[in-house]
């Protein structure tokens, strides 16, 4: 656990936490701290959000930022469907996404469900790309503690080198807070050393104010990422929701010295919105977390995009959907 | 293995406006030189390039052109409001057609941001346009009675920094309520309005309506002296302001005033820090802080007073100062050698009067007039920097322990134009901004316009109201 001092305070004295590590001993602890941290107005997150999106990235601006884009994607199957097939497929797409162009670089990782780890893993051996694994009976994590943390302890033992569990909403709406700290602890526990994402499934906890305290519980519970949806839900990844999280991990490292990373997922599609969030990241969190290891796109469609925009770059014209490969 | 995401350069073309190399004054719809001959010349204050020599309008101007609007007054006012909304609804759409082409002679002439003319300069002009076409036909409901008269030719005088903006301002009301009007741009912008004059030719609005006299203080004062002139309307600073009053005085014309400010921006300790912070930036740095209703004093809540500082200057550290015309610059250039000065010569006192002065690292060009965005902490209500307007990229920085004290030292100011207020709690938001003497308070946002929304002063900062509804009444006889 962080032990490092932070300047909380608190007017009710008493069993205000003095360090960050105080703060989640007990339920009303956690509460008073994450009820304490500035609140978020909607209109002007979404308004930030917005003008960092007029950014204009051209030329080599563009060059740089599609090359990191693709390096920082989770490339993503979660169907009922899946078949081994299908996750070969991914992989060989996620070790060389162009086939045409060798230079091209490889995703950060390919994102499957837990029983498909093994043949994730078989499929990128060698590369260099990660395999994730969803756990905690992703998405809508309604089910045992047990069985939650037996299902992450199944995809790290087939070799998961990262896990995506999400919190229990239910939980937290209710004000559980502590339900959900301790959930996340004990599943960082079951990861071993696989890297933990904690998804928040943003758009069910419905405000700014829960996604700022969301994102302060995950990373006080030890999460490796904050993440923000599961792509299952109506409202996934938005800049404004990806905002808020990088402020949180700017503020955390801030106080604690801790970096944690950040990942949008779900309807990311294209190069342009892909660079928006790069722009997210550059003027909020700040250069150190335009790397891979601190941010990641998780997405399916969108790499094929970032792809026909790099051959655009590279050949002046564009291609179009056949020149690219569907996997 | 982190590295620089360095922006390329995004320059938005200058292709789209071809600026004359010379241009008339406008008068009785058609461009003609001054009188006397005497031109000057508008530059980029981003590259100290002459963009086009322009005709001086002097008092003999002044006279020609408030004869023609006299003239086309007796048509025009009696032209049924629906006619009149017609003409301004068509000017409305012009704008917007041709909003790309006036955002770069706009970021040209006064060297504010692409990004600011193109999302806020010209939109909120055509807006302007929109809104009281709209009245025109509606005046019998405006709350003065039925069918308000017009004055007759309205003598408006505007400033550099939102020029066209300022124009619409003046413009739209003027020309809905039924009044012509006689136009004097300031002598470092003139360019805008001479395309807003084609924009009329092209609306076909009828020869006098609009008449528009680049030019000097001097042209200004004639315009606001002459005795056929009903209604006079200026914005610029508290000195000039003070001047008109007095020449009006004991004449009949009608007043509206929109001068100096010094805005408090008051942030409490239950603010959404990271939104306040990007309120106070937007306070003070829009425009370079050239702006009248600029939130040029920051007054913070001493508990919070460091976590704000620490992130307002993350924050500085990561604006863009540069080139106007590249679409990701934040700052552009300050509008005249002048201002440049005179904001230089306020920063140097607000430091030998001991306030502690920091500034964003950032290079300024070589050419052309910038001052990089800057901070003074250890400010008291006595030092000049939290008293002058400066109308520059400079935040005086001052704190506070409670509400009463935080009204008391926002209210301590010879100006009264607008305030923010930043917190979550609803019920202070009301109570502090009810004791507030500041024609526009803000809450949990800053520099918000639209033309439904009055605008005005208290105090030093003017009087009468411009946009929504109110903004009819300064050009009726009522």
């Amino acid at each position: 656990m962080r032990t490092t001092p932070s300047t909380e305070t608190d007017e009710a004295g008493g069993a205000t936490p003095r360090t960050l590590a105080d703060v989640p001993t007990s339920a009303s602890t956690l509460r008073r701290f994450l009820h304490g941290l500035p609140g978020v107005d909607a209109v002007g997150l979404e308004a930030r959000a917005a003008s960092l999106g007029t950014r204009s990235i051209k030329t080599t601006a563009k060059a740089y930022a599609i090359d990191l884009a693709i390096s920082m994607i989770d490339l993503t199957t979660l169907e009922g469907a899946d078949t081994a097939g299908k996750v070969r497929a991914l992989g060989a797409k996620a070790v060389h996404p162009d086939p045409t162009d060798r230079s091209t670089p490889r995703t950060a990782a390919v994102c499957v469900y837990p029983d498909m780890v093994a043949t994730a893993k078989e499929a990128v051996a060698g590369s260099g790309v990660k395999v994730a694994s969803v756990a905690t009976a992703f998405p809508a994590g309604r089910a045992a503690l047990g069985v939650k943390l037996a299902d992450v302890r199944d995809a790290v033992a087939a070799g998961a080198d990262e896990i995506d569990m999400v919190i229990d909403r239910g939980a937290f709406l209710a004000g559980d807070y502590m339900k959900v700290y301790e959930e996340i602890v004990a599943v960082k526990e079951a990861s071993g050393p696989a890297r933990l994402k904690v998804i928040f499934e943003t758009g069910e906890l419905s405000t700014y104010d829960n996604i700022r305290r969301a994102s302060w519980i995950g990373m006080l519970a030890g999460a490796d990422f904050i993440k923000t949806s599961t792509g299952k839900v109506g409202v996934n990844a938005t800049p404004a929701n990806t905002l808020l999280m990088l402020e949180a991990v700017r503020d955390f490292r801030a106080q604690t010295g801790v970096q944690v990373g950040v990942k949008p997922a779900g309807g990311i599609r294209t190069a342009k919105d892909a660079l928006k969030f790069l722009v997210l990241v550059n003027e909020t969190a700040g250069a150190d977390w335009l790397d891979n290891h601190w941010f990641r796109f998780g997405a399916s469609s969108l790499l094929n995009d970032l792809l026909m925009q790099r051959q655009k770059l590279a050949t002046g014209r564009y291609s179009g959907p056949d020149y690219v490969t569907v996997d | 293995m982190a590295s620089i995401f360095e922006y390329a350069p995004a320059p938005e073309s200058r292709s789209v406006v071809d600026i004359a190399p010379s241009y008339g004054l406008f008068i009785d719809g058609e461009f003609a030189d001054a009188a006397d001959g005497k031109v000057f010349k508008s530059v980029s204050p981003a590259t100290e390039e002459v963009l086009s020599e322009v005709a001086q309008a002097g008092e003999a101007d002044v006279d020609r052109a408030v004869q023609a609007a006299r003239k086309a007054f007796e048509k025009w006012s009696a032209l049924p409001g629906a006619e009149r909304g017609k003409y301004l609804f068509r000017i409305a759409r012009i704008i917007q057609e041709r909003s790309r082409e006036l955002a770069v002679l706009e970021t040209l002439d006064n060297g504010k941001p692409i990004k600011e003319t193109r999302d806020a300069d010209l939109p909120l002009v055509a807006a302007h346009f929109f809104y009281y076409a709209g009245w025109a036909d509606k005046l019998d409901h405006a709350g003065y009675g039925a069918d308000p008269r017009a004055l007759g030719v309205a003598g408006q005088v505007i400033p550099w920094n939102f020029p066209l903006l300022m124009l619409a301002w003046k413009i739209a009301p003027a020309l809905a309520t039924g009044n012509t009007v006689v136009l004097k741009p300031a002598e470092t912008t003139p360019l805008s309005a001479l395309f807003f004059a084609d924009i009329c030719r092209q609306a076909g609005l009828p020869k006098g309506v609009v008449n528009i006299l680049p030019g000097y203080g001097d042209a200004g004062a004639a315009l606001v002296a002459h005795s056929d002139v009903n209604k006079v309307a200026f914005t610029g600073s508290t000195a000039v302001g003070k001047q008109i009053a007095r020449t009006v005085a004991g004449t009949d014309k009608k007043l509206t005033l929109e001068l100096g400010g010094k805005g408090a921006n008051i942030v409490f300790d239950d603010a959404p820090i990271d939104q306040a912070v990007e309120g106070i930036v937007t306070g003070i740095f829009f425009n370079q802080g050239q702006v009248c209703c600029a939130g040029s004093r920051l007054l913070v809540q001493e508990s919070v007073q460091d976590e704000v500082l620490d992130a307002l200057k993350r924050r500085l550290t990561t604006l863009r100062l540069g080139d106007p015309l590249d679409k990701n610059t934040d700052i552009g250039a300050i509008n005249s050698a002048e201002q440049l000065a005179r904001i230089t010569a306020l920063a140097d006192t607000g430091e030998a009067e001991g306030a502690e002065r920091w500034s964003a690292p950032c290079e300024l060009p070589s050419s052309g007039y910038w001052f990089a965005p800057t901070l003074f902490t250890n400010v008291t209500q006595a030092h000049t920097v939290a008293r002058d307007e400066i109308f520059g990229p400079v935040l005086s920085v001052l704190t506070f322990r409670t509400p009463d004290e935080a009204v008391a030292k926002a209210n301590n100011t010879q100006y009264g134009l607008s305030a923010g207020i930043w917190t979550e709690k609803g019920s202070r938001i009301l109570a502090v901004a009810n004791k507030l003497r500041a024609g526009v308070v803000w809450a949990n946002t800053f520099n918000k316009f639209d033309p439904t929304s009055p605008f005005g002063g208290y105090k030093e900062s003017g009087f009468g109201r411009e946009g929504g509804r109110h903004g009819l009444e300064a050009y009726l006889d009522v």
